[in-house]
């Protein structure tokens, strides 16, 4: 069996969660090829085999640098045939969920998106995928020889188990016709973590009463080395960009941990959350029913509480 | 111009999730079901371009007849006749078949950026793959300049501005547009607006529905004083290691 891991870059640098995509791959047993596309870092593309892969396929054309979600499904089929690869697994991205089920499309492939793991393969092809915005699991056969899998953060963890690897020039034919969307332009947050990836998440909601109070959530971020989010209401009234708003129809993240700062805990919100390993709630109000969905509480006012929090992780550095 | 919506029949964003008959099917008692969230959304956009542009739009579903009053609901806020492909939608290439099956003619075809049920997230590429158009989503923005389409894209941490032309696949989520409320005059006149019922193009997705299952429950919280946050530090480190 071979897989091949499409790794998706930002900046130039690997994505932790395709890195995940890489242990996932080796695990399912077989041999693995990464595959990057545009321009990457050449020593952070060889670390890729530190996490199993034995072979790295890279096409730096720099046509490739803005992703056309129709070229990149037309490249990894291609890698998919000279590598002679049955099964692509990806990351779950904007990116990569779509090509993925482009790819699925074209190859008359068995396709799952969601999946957090490993598959079962004591009869048959059988992965778990998450449903109902985390609410609930599904496990579903693959039956086709060929499968393309997405994931989602955390379906295995991030274990090195190689060594780096020398990275195989690739040359996909580009089809103009595939560049059927233009990318007129581009406009990232300069933070450096990016929410979905996240390890740890700060979040700040109504309680928080203001968008020129969140100085003190951005400053317990920056201590703990966290992404931040928000609730719905606050990003519906601007204090904060959508892109940080977590929840059923937001951002679902996965952390190892989830604070969250003056938000009730809507179901709505959960929905977007309850996939994190560990969630602690910080609001004025006993009765929010965020508490319920806890591993940790503390009631208090979010504008003493978090200062005091941060001046502890500090400490405890 | 003619816009075709697809849409879901899902359980509303509050429903406590359960399963029967030894978790292979989804507990729909007790449960309201509504247009998904996110095709709500694409739904709104359709009905301001038909209100400025004058644009003709169909919604479609794949579903069984229990859909009906959902797909009515949908003409009640402002679409022009609909679609059911009599169905149920097993899997994301089975949909996306059906949909591409009855696009034939459409230069817009808009649907949320996931339903809120599988949550797959791909029937918007699968249908444009399938009928070898472009597809965009999550979209936020979509204005329509002649057969040019502006589209504002959400990615991981910010956004992009894409270009493509019509015809053109678009998986939506807010702020697209301000979802509708059907006011009465619409509730009217959707009970007579017409509603197709064709019959689904077979469609093998190689996967098999298993079986579900629910999360394991949630421990109990441990409350901590508000003067204590040493503790809570202590404990995230030492107890649930995520420090």
């Amino acid at each position: 069996m071979k897989t091949l891991v499409f790794v998706e870059q930002a900046e130039g640098k690997i994505k932790s969660t395709s890195l995940e995509a890489v242990c996932y791959a080796k695990l399912m047993g077989g041999e693995v090829t990464a595959v990057a596309l545009g321009t990457v870092d050449a020593t952070a593309l060889g670390d890729v085999g530190r996490y199993g892969a034995v072979k790295i396929l890279h096409a730096s054309d720099a046509k490739l640098d803005h992703p056309v979600i129709q070229v990149f499904a037309s490249v990894l089929i291609q890698a998919m045939e000279q590598e002679g690869c049955d099964n692509l697994v990806l990351a779950n991205s904007s990116l990569g969920t779509p090509v993925a089920a482009k790819v699925a499309v074209r190859l008359s492939a068995s396709f799952a998106s969601n999946v957090v793991e490993l598959p079962d393969t004591s009869s048959g092809f059988v992965v778990k995928r998450s449903i109902y915005t985390g609410k609930a699991f599904a496990t579903v056969g693959m039956t086709a020889t060929k499968k393309v899998i997405t994931i989602k953060k955390n379906a295995a963890a991030l274990k090195e188990s190689g060594s780096p690897v020398s990275v195989t020039a690739f040359a996909p034919k580009l089809d103009d016709k595939d560049f059927n969307t233009k990318i007129v332009s581009t406009e990232k947050a300069s933070t450096a973590i990016s929410l979905p990836e996240a390890d740890i998440v700060v979040s700040g909601g109504r309680g928080m009463k203001g968008p020129e109070h969140w100085a003190i959530l951005e400053e317990l971020a920056a201590t703990l080395g966290a992404a931040t989010g928000c609730s719905k209401p606050v990003s519906d009234m601007g204090w904060r960009p959508h892109h940080e708003h977590v929840g059923q129809t937001g951002v679902k993240v996965a952390p190892q941990l989830y604070i969250a700062v003056g938000i009730s805990g809507a179901i709505q919100h959960l929905a977007g959350v309850n996939a994190s390993k560990c969630i602690v709630v910080i609001n004025k109000d006993a009765d929010a029913p965020f508490f319920k969905a806890a591993d940790y509480g503390i009631v208090g006012d979010a504008f003493e509480v978090v200062p005091k929090l941060t001046s502890a992780l500090k400490a405890a550095k | 111009m003619k816009i075709l919506v697809c849409i879901s029949h899902v359980p509303d964003t509050t429903s406590k999730i359960n399963f029967i008959d030894n978790n292979t099917k989804f507990d729909t008692s007790g449960v309201q079901f509504i247009i998904g969230p996110y095709d709500d959304y694409a739904l709104a956009r359709a009905i301001e371009l038909k209100e400025t542009s004058g644009a003709a739009v169909t919604v479609l579903n794949v579903g069984l007849a229990e859909t009906e009053p959902t797909i009515r609901k949908a003409l009640a806020i402002g679409a022009d006749d609909a679609i059911r492909v009599n169905a149920d939608p097993t899997d994301s290439f089975f949909v996306a078949t059906q949909i591409a099956q009855n696009a034939s003619g459409y230069d817009l075809i808009l649907m949320g950026r996931e339903s809120i049920d599988f949550n797959s997230g791909v029937v918007h590429a699968m249908v444009a793959e399938i009928l070898g158009i472009p597809a965009v989503s999550p979209v936020m923005k979509l204005d329509i300049d002649g057969t040019k389409v502006k589209m504002e894209r959400e990615i991981e941490g910010g956004k992009e501005l894409v270009e493509a032309s019509l015809p053109l696949v678009a998986g939506c989520q807010e702020p697209i547009a301000e979802w509708k409320i059907p006011n009465m005059r619409g509730i009217m006149s959707a009970r007579t607006k017409p509603l197709k019922v064709v019959e689904p193009k077979a469609a093998d997705g190689f996967v098999k529905g298993q079986k579900f299952e629910l999360p394991p429950p949630k421990g109990a919280v441990q409350m901590i004083a508000a003067d204590q946050v040493g503790e809570l530090v202590a404990k995230l480190k030492n107890e649930a290691k995520v420090l």
